[in-house]
């Protein structure tokens, strides 16, 4: 392989004087500066830059509410809040974190930067449908804050009918944002698939393509597929709550528990949405750092396929206790066991892949790590609850809390502070404090379980969730899970300081791990149509870092 | 050896036969991932010091594993997860099939308490009394939005569906009393809506139910067979005539018929109320229980709006017995046809 004259060699002194400043091709930050060639841009770094703002900015806002959640459960009866507060805000916490970050934050910022790059394209396959995207986004957070602040609604973020259909708190405009926000989902994961399918440059075959991709092609299937189902739902329960009909009022002669099959359909495949895209992040991260071929390529890839598929089919684990029959319990529990075993080849192939490495631990890896926990024991726990007898006693209690807060959240967020991390210098050329951030990533990591696991243990002692206030013997438990909480959100504020201050004042670098993924060809920060020159060649799969003396294939392990 | 295990898993008092069911393979499963986490813990640990990174820029050899470590990546959880899922499956058939002698309760939620009600008598409103040693079926339903039945002890949990009857048994071992929670998030005062369940040896048992059933109370039992809305417990009405005491319900509202800051309380329950803003309201235990927690709702005309919210102030089984104080409060008259004399005490 010729590399090409942009990759750094690894080790050597990154040329980044050759690049910055290429005159008449500048980087895609500096290409036009006013706001409006920002607002307007089709740049799929651009609007992935874009994402990235305002995904934050949710961020925070979900975390300030996670923060009042603990703070109110310190003691056991009123806290900071009364009750009706208590209850909107535990549903504005879910609705922001998964609506507005978890589903958008890794292939909205992440995917819209690398994809292109990743396959050698110029652009996604159609830009200004990206554009539109990121505003319709914008458009249905806008919607459901205004609702959220226009009385606020007090339903949880599964809008459970019939309670959903009968509170007089406002409804109709939180589901009609979240609504619109599927659309950008839509729009988002089509443009996806189209560019994957037609936007390949010369040489990289499916079977070559990164496996950050194949997890982003995966999900953009389900959310193509999928959100449609919670687009008609909410509007429905909107529409019910608005005009008073009868789909899920007893009543009325309609069934709530409709509401719950349509609901989860949606929602289980949406824990893929947010988790798929996290381990292909996790497959980069490891690779580069381990500076290894992917150990299981194409099982790493199919079981990305393979999640997608039968995450479709296990939704009904979610409704062991509404009555739903024996049989169909035995079926969606024993489905959901293919998933846990989807999961687990990742999980292996990727400690595989450090297999005769060479390991370099830097921030990305150390969130590799707590990833690795968060999967393997929230995965695992999952596992456990769609056990359907196991989930009678845990089903609605902090037990399951725990469980999709270490998957949904714990490997999603590791992910997404290891892609923050690791694409850093992608995505602006400079780099950050090392220091600070493996100091922060412990934080992260041991906060996170300092959160959570206290948080099992109370749904095993039989604490529900959802609750404003609670017998005494659950106190101890809720006091340490609140002070892991306080860490945690400590370690946020330490990212967040040192990466404003690498932002202004960073290290400028090229290709600062060596990483031979195919998004690292071009310059970093990278020109506004990605390559300049020469178009990169791609005879070998991503991530081949094999020794010139050992080329032949070792069949190992 | 057990309890050891259920000390440090925070596990409650296994107090039936399904917590004894349920437990084994609780501790197999949490075992299990705690040996695996810590298993690809460690071996991810011990592998990032054995590959690290030595010289700058080191190569690495090209590895692919074979379709044998393929293989046993996929079967070995797979065995296990099956193997969870089969002794999974097996114990919640057994939980889904009441045995065919098991006694019946009927229970209903509603925002924010348990009903209890016995076939043949009596009625309670958040404390369910059981026979240890026996199986007993609950009937469960819901007269509002969904809620769900759960005795951590007893490892049991439930929805409550409105309009349609779910079910669930369990077979106590031990008497005592344990605690019922609602898991289901069913609005303001979700945390409230606890209940508990009273285990009682057979035998007692047996006379606890025949009290019940026995004299007076058999007697309002038949006077009130013509409506549904059957009363509580003598004492839940009690506690509630104390409780009016205690947070000044009676300063306001007097119980005789005669007007004062407020309605009176005699005859109030299931009237026919004429509101302020034109609409009438049946007075259900519903808008009692509204009514004390956001008095303003609705207003019964020709009262000011000056009472204070009880939110806060009062548990759902206090709110719940005033309701029931209330109830015990009608007078004959308010019943349509033949009268069988009054059905309650006089009041004092």
């Amino acid at each position: 392989m010729t590399p090409s004259s942009s990759i750094a060699a690894p080790g050597a002194a990154p040329g980044h004087e050759a690049h910055h400043e290429h005159g008449d091709h500048p980087s895609y930050l500096v290409d036009g500066t006013t706001v409006k060639s920002w607002l307007l841009t089709v740049d799929h770094k651009r609007i992935g830059i874009m994402y990235m703002f305002w995904v934050l900015l949710f961020f925070l806002v979900g975390g300030i509410f996670a923060m009042m959640i603990r703070l109110e459960l310190l003691t056991p009866g009123p806290t900071i809040m009364d009750a009706m507060t208590y209850n909107r805000t535990f549903t504005l916490h879910g609705v922001v974190m998964i609506f507005l970050f978890m589903i958008p934050a890794i292939p909205a910022i992440f995917g819209n930067f690398m994809l292109p790059l990743m396959l050698g394209a110029k652009d996604v396959a159609f830009p200004r449908l990206n554009l539109l995207s990121l505003y319709v986004y914008l458009a249905g957070a806008g919607f459901a804050l205004w609702g959220m602040l226009n009385g606020g609604l007090d339903t949880g973020w599964t809008f459970y009918t019939p309670y959903s259909a009968h509170t007089t708190t406002t409804v109709a405009p939180v589901l009609f944002g979240a609504f619109i926000i599927g659309f950008s989902s839509i729009l988002t994961g089509m443009n996806f698939i189209v560019t994957a399918h037609t936007m390949r440059a010369p040489g990289i075959t499916w079977f070559k393509m990164p496996l950050f991709v194949w997890a982003l092609y995966a999900t953009s299937c389900i959310q193509v597929l999928a959100t449609p189902v919670i687009g008609l739902l909410l509007l429905l329960v909107s529409a019910e709550n608005l005009f008073n009909l009868g789909m899920f009022d007893v009543a009325r002669g309609g069934d709530p528990v409709l509401f719950q099959h349509l609901f989860w359909f949606y929602s289980h495949p949406a824990v893929y949405i947010m988790v798929l895209p996290a381990f292909g992040v996790m497959s980069e991260v490891v690779s580069t750092f381990s500076r290894k071929n992917i150990f299981g390529y194409r099982a790493v890839a199919y079981s990305s396929v393979g999640i997608a598929f039968v995450g479709f089919f296990a939704w009904g684990h979610h409704m062991f206790v509404s009555g739903q029959s024996t049989f169909d319990a035995g079926i969606f529990g024993a489905l959901s066991m293919l998933v846990g075993v989807f999961t687990a080849i990742k999980v292996f192939n990727w400690v595989g892949t450090v297999y005769k490495g060479a390991v370099e631990f830097t921030t990305p890896f150390a969130y590799f790590c707590g990833f690795l926990f968060f999967t393997v024991f929230g995965g695992m726990t999952g596992i456990a609850v769609a056990t359907v007898s196991l989930d009678v006693p845990w089903h609605d209690t902090y037990f399951v809390v725990a469980h999709f807060h270490f998957i949904m959240v714990g490997a999603t967020i590791m992910a997404f502070l290891a892609a923050l991390h690791y694409w850093f210098p992608k995505m602006f050329g400079k780099t950050y404090h090392e220091g600070w951030g493996l100091v922060s990533a412990a934080l992260i990591i041991l906060g996170f379980n300092a959160t959570f696991i206290p948080q099992f243990l109370l749904g095993n002692a039989g604490m529900p969730r959802r609750y404003y206030e609670y017998p005494e013997r659950f106190q101890a438990l809720n006091v340490a899970s609140t002070a892991g909480a306080s860490l945690l959100a400590f370690g946020f504020v330490i990212i967040a300081l040192y990466l404003v201050w690498a932002l202004i004042y960073g290290k400028r670098v090229d290709n600062p791990w060596g990483s031979k993924g195919y998004e690292w060809l071009t310059a970093s920060p990278p020109p506004t149509h990605n390559f300049v020159g020469p178009q990169p060649t791609y005879p070998e799969e991503p991530h081949f870092y094999v020794d010139p003396k050992k080329a032949e294939v070792s069949d190992a392990v | 050896m057990s309890d050891l295990a259920n000390k440090l898993l925070f596990l409650p008092e296994r107090a039936s036969t399904f917590a004894d069911r349920i437990d084994f393979l609780h501790y197999f499963v949490v075992g299990t991932t705690m040996v695996a986490s810590a298993g690809v813990g460690l071996a991810a640990l011990f592998m990032f010091f054995r590959y690290r990174r030595r010289v700058e820029n080191q190569a690495t050899e090209y590895v692919v594993p074979n379709l044998k470590t393929e293989f046993l990546f996929v079967s070995v959880p797979l065995v296990f997860f099956l193997a969870w899922f089969a002794i999974g499956f097996r114990d919640f058939t057994w939980f889904t099939t009441p045995p065919k002698d098991s006694m019946d309760v009927y229970v209903m939620g509603k925002q924010w308490m348990w009903k209890f009600s016995y076939p043949e008598g009596p009625n309670g409103v958040n404390v369910l009394h059981v026979p240890a040693n026996r199986p007993v079926r609950l009937l469960i339903t819901s007269r509002d939005v969904i809620h769900s039945f759960f005795v951590p002890s007893f490892r049991i949990k439930m929805d409550a569906l409105p309009g349609r009857y779910t079910q669930a048994w369990f077979e106590a071992t031990k008497p005592g009393t344990y605690q019922v929670l609602c898991t289901e998030y069913c609005g303001l005062s979700h945390s409230k809506m606890l209940a508990e369940v009273v285990v009682m040896a057979p035998e007692e048992y047996d006379n606890w139910i025949k009290e019940q059933r026995r004299g007076r109370l058999q007697d309002r039992q038949d006077a009130l067979a013509d409506n549904s809305l059957v009363p509580g417990t003598a004492r839940m009405a009690e506690q509630g005539q104390k409780l009016a005491g205690t947070q000044g319900c009676l300063k306001c509202h007097s119980v005789d018929g005669s007007q004062h800051i407020g309605p009176t309380f005699l005859g109030m329950y299931d009237r026919l109320e004429h509101l302020q803003d034109g609409q009438n309201i049946r007075v259900d235990e519903a808008y009692i229980t509204q009514s004390m927690m956001d008095p303003g709702a609705h207003i019964v005309a020709g009262y000011q709006n000056v009472m204070p919210t009880y939110q806060g102030k009062l548990q759902g089984p206090e709110s719940a017995a005033i309701v029931e104080y209330i109830k015990s409060l009608r007078t004959a008259n308010v019943r349509e046809g033949a009268s069988e004399g009054p059905a309650y005490d006089p009041i004092q």
